[in-house]
């Protein structure tokens, strides 16, 4: 493969990776947290209604998830493609 | 026990002395030790520092007196309408990492204006860029420096002044003297502290009221009186009695929620000073790794803000609410002298009304009272109530000194190095950057005793901007080749300018009669978008005009789609470029 297909297909790779990712992102904070927050508030867990928690405290435990599987993802990544030098 | 006796014995003005004499020491020392000797210490600090101290430096820079002092004030009082703040000062890192920091990294120089100046291979591109990063900064210091004040003047009796202008000479000594790389090993430092003060009262009070240590599970269980009732249905249940929203419900519309959460995450991906952050860091790799830690690091304040508001406002609610005016324990006494406090018996039946309805409500308090009393409030030692003004000093000193550093560099560097005299030496660049540090020191100190009465206001104007300006400009210059200095450039002015009108409008009144007809004016919010939440519009305008311009003009030179291919691919070194 020469180094501009290569890149290329790397690129490419990432991108989806952060559609993905930046969906999960989206559903939780703006979908569990604020749209849906009404809907899933009927759902309990101890006190917390699930959509307050969503919004007050799950969504910001996904974001921390959401960089570290990124990390991680890209780390293998750039060893497939030989950028982990 | 001699010893508990001992630490009994001692008064909190004293402990306060202690800790944060103790932590101020602590800070100079690093500061002499890590003494910047070149401009590339002395803006990346030298581009070796670890993941790790990274993430700590990044989450102190970021987590500012706001955050501290008047965070969980905020969210005590807005209920729901808190996950705003919560969702938008962290959601924005998930975007820092995926969008931004590890290609600006690869891109390797030394300020936001750099890369807008290189990549729109344009002069004026680099000014607007420095143009926004200095108001941006501007704003946000002067806060911090009133941080200091007021931490200085309610917990050590020092006169406000007095305090702005100790904060200025030892933010001045290490940020002069160690550039970022000073900066950086002060504000590890400065978490650890910090997240300490603010961990600490939160855990106590959890314990006290529910029983359970973790504070994120504590305000999700049941009261610690063996009532069998959650916390979270009690607080909304005394909410509602007394006229106020309840608790878990918030009063702002779903879609300036949306709006102003959007704004705040995108803005807070634009801000400068976090951004440069990410040049400090040896690889790509390691600037992706530093965002999930920072972010980890500050999700350990942001998670525990919201319990403690609830802590807070209900511990509030149950000391004040209907009780004899005459029975008030001591901080309430304390508190009302410095104004944070007011009590105004209205129907003469020397109890406290606290309700919703503003006509009947004798109880003004201020929402910073729920961090910097909620110690006393819930009883604890006098060691955690100093703690708390040691940890409110170190996220101001902290925020600010990052601030500082992007106004040095935007001036000694893209302004000074890049544009009047580009054959500046390295040498002299230095002494510029450090005479830039200490006139925007002064500035700021200047703005810390004379605090413009607009401060509040320009902080969403300091995330709109961000937003409607830097995180388009980036985002379109890593993701889309194609994209040219014309639409750059115009996307940029127009956010920036349809940002300050909406502010200027809806915020000032300035087009209707000025501050006094603001509130009549919400009405005419666009699609009901406060001015908070604005900065998601401006962005997409941001972003429209862009793409539309670019496809009238000119694509960028080969070169400069090189770099861009370039910057994508995380190893191998950027080829220099100057325009």
């Amino acid at each position: 493969m020469s180094s501009n297909k290569n890149a290329k297909a790397y690129w490419r790779e990432n991108i989806r990776y952060v559609l993905i990712l930046l969906s999960i992102w989206f559903l939780v904070s703006y979908g569990a947290g604020i749209i849906f927050k009404d809907a899933l508030n009927s759902i309990r867990i101890g006190g917390f209604k699930l959509g307050f928690w969503f919004a007050q405290q799950g969504s910001m435990y996904v974001f921390v998830i959401l960089i570290f599987i990124y990390v991680r993802l890209m780390n293998k990544l750039d060893k497939k493609y030989g950028y982990d030098k | 026990m001699i010893n508990s006796l001992l630490i009994e014995g001692i008064d909190v003005q004293t402990w306060t002395y202690i800790l944060v004499g103790l932590t101020f020491s602590l800070y100079i020392v690093i500061a002499i030790w890590s003494r910047a000797s070149s401009t590339k210490e002395f803006y990346v600090a030298g581009g070796g520092v670890s993941p790790w101290a990274n993430g700590m430096a990044t989450a102190a820079d970021w987590m500012s007196a706001a955050s501290f002092i008047g965070m969980a004030g905020i969210i005590s009082f807005a209920g729901y309408d808190g996950a705003v703040y919560l969702m938008g000062w962290t959601g924005g890192y998930v975007l820092l990492a995926l969008l931004l920091a590890p290609y600006l990294r690869k891109f390797g120089k030394f300020t936001v204006p750099d890369f807008i100046g290189d990549r729109y291979y344009s002069k004026t591109a680099r000014i607007v860029a420095v143009f926004c990063a200095l108001l941006v900064s501007f704003t946000y210091v002067s806060g911090q420096m009133q941080g200091v004040g007021i931490v200085f003047s309610r917990f050590l009796e020092v006169d406000y002044n007095t305090g702005v202008i100790i904060g200025v000479f030892i933010v001045l000594f290490y940020a002069v003297l160690g550039g970022m790389k000073g900066i950086t090993y002060t504000q590890v430092a400065q978490y650890c502290v910090l997240i300490f003060a603010f961990m600490v009262p939160a855990i106590f009070i959890s314990i006290q009221m529910t029983g359970n240590p973790i504070p994120q599970l504590g305000f999700g269980s049941e009261l610690a009186d063996g009532s069998g009732t959650y916390l979270l249905d009690k607080l909304d249940g005394l909410s509602t009695e007394l006229g106020f929203a309840e608790y878990t419900q918030g009063s702002k519309s779903l879609i300036d929620v949306f709006a102003i959460t959007l704004a705040l995450m995108v803005g807070t991906a634009g801000l400068p000073h976090v951004i440069i952050r990410f040049f400090t860091v040896k690889r790509v790799r390691d600037a992706r790794k530093s965002a999930g830690i920072a972010l980890l690091l500050i999700v350990v304040l942001y998670s525990t803000a919201p319990a403690v508001a609830v802590f807070a406002r209900t511990n509030l609610i149950e000391t004040v609410s209907d009780k004899p005016y005459d029975d008030m324990p001591q901080w309430f006494k304390k508190w009302e002298t410095t104004g944070l406090i007011a009590f105004d018996d209205k129907n003469n039946d020397g109890l406290i009304q606290y309700v919703a309805d503003t006509k009947e409500n004798e109880l003004m308090v201020n929402r910073d009272i729920m961090v910097l009393a909620n110690p006393e409030i819930a009883k604890l030692p006098n060691w955690v109530i100093a703690l708390v003004a040691a940890g409110g000093l170190a996220a101001a000193l902290s925020t600010a000194a990052g601030l500082l550093l992007v106004i040095s560099s935007s001036v000694s560097h893209d302004l000074i190095k890049k544009v009047f005299n580009p054959k500046i030496s390295e040498k002299g660049e230095l002494v510029a950057a450090r005479l830039s540090a200490v006139g925007a020191v002064t500035v700021a100190g200047y703005f810390g005793i004379n605090p413009p009465g607009f401060v509040a206001a320009v902080v969403a104007l300091a995330f709109g901007l961000a937003a409607a300006s830097f995180f388009p400009a980036i985002v379109l210059g890593i993701f889309y080749k194609r994209m040219n200095k014309e639409g750059a450039i115009a996307g940029m002015i127009v956010g920036i300018t349809a940002m300050g009108l909406y502010i200027l409008k809806f915020k000032f009144g300035v087009f209707d009669g000025g501050l006094d007809a603001v509130a009549g004016l919400k009405k005419d919010w666009w699609f009901g978008i406060s001015p908070e939440g604005f900065g998601s519009i401006a962005m997409a305008l941001n972003f429209i005009v862009s793409i539309v311009i670019m496809q009238f003009t000119k694509e960028p030179p080969e070169d400069v789609q090189e770099i861009v291919e370039n910057i994508r691919i995380p190893s191998g070194a950027t080829k220099a470029l100057d325009h």
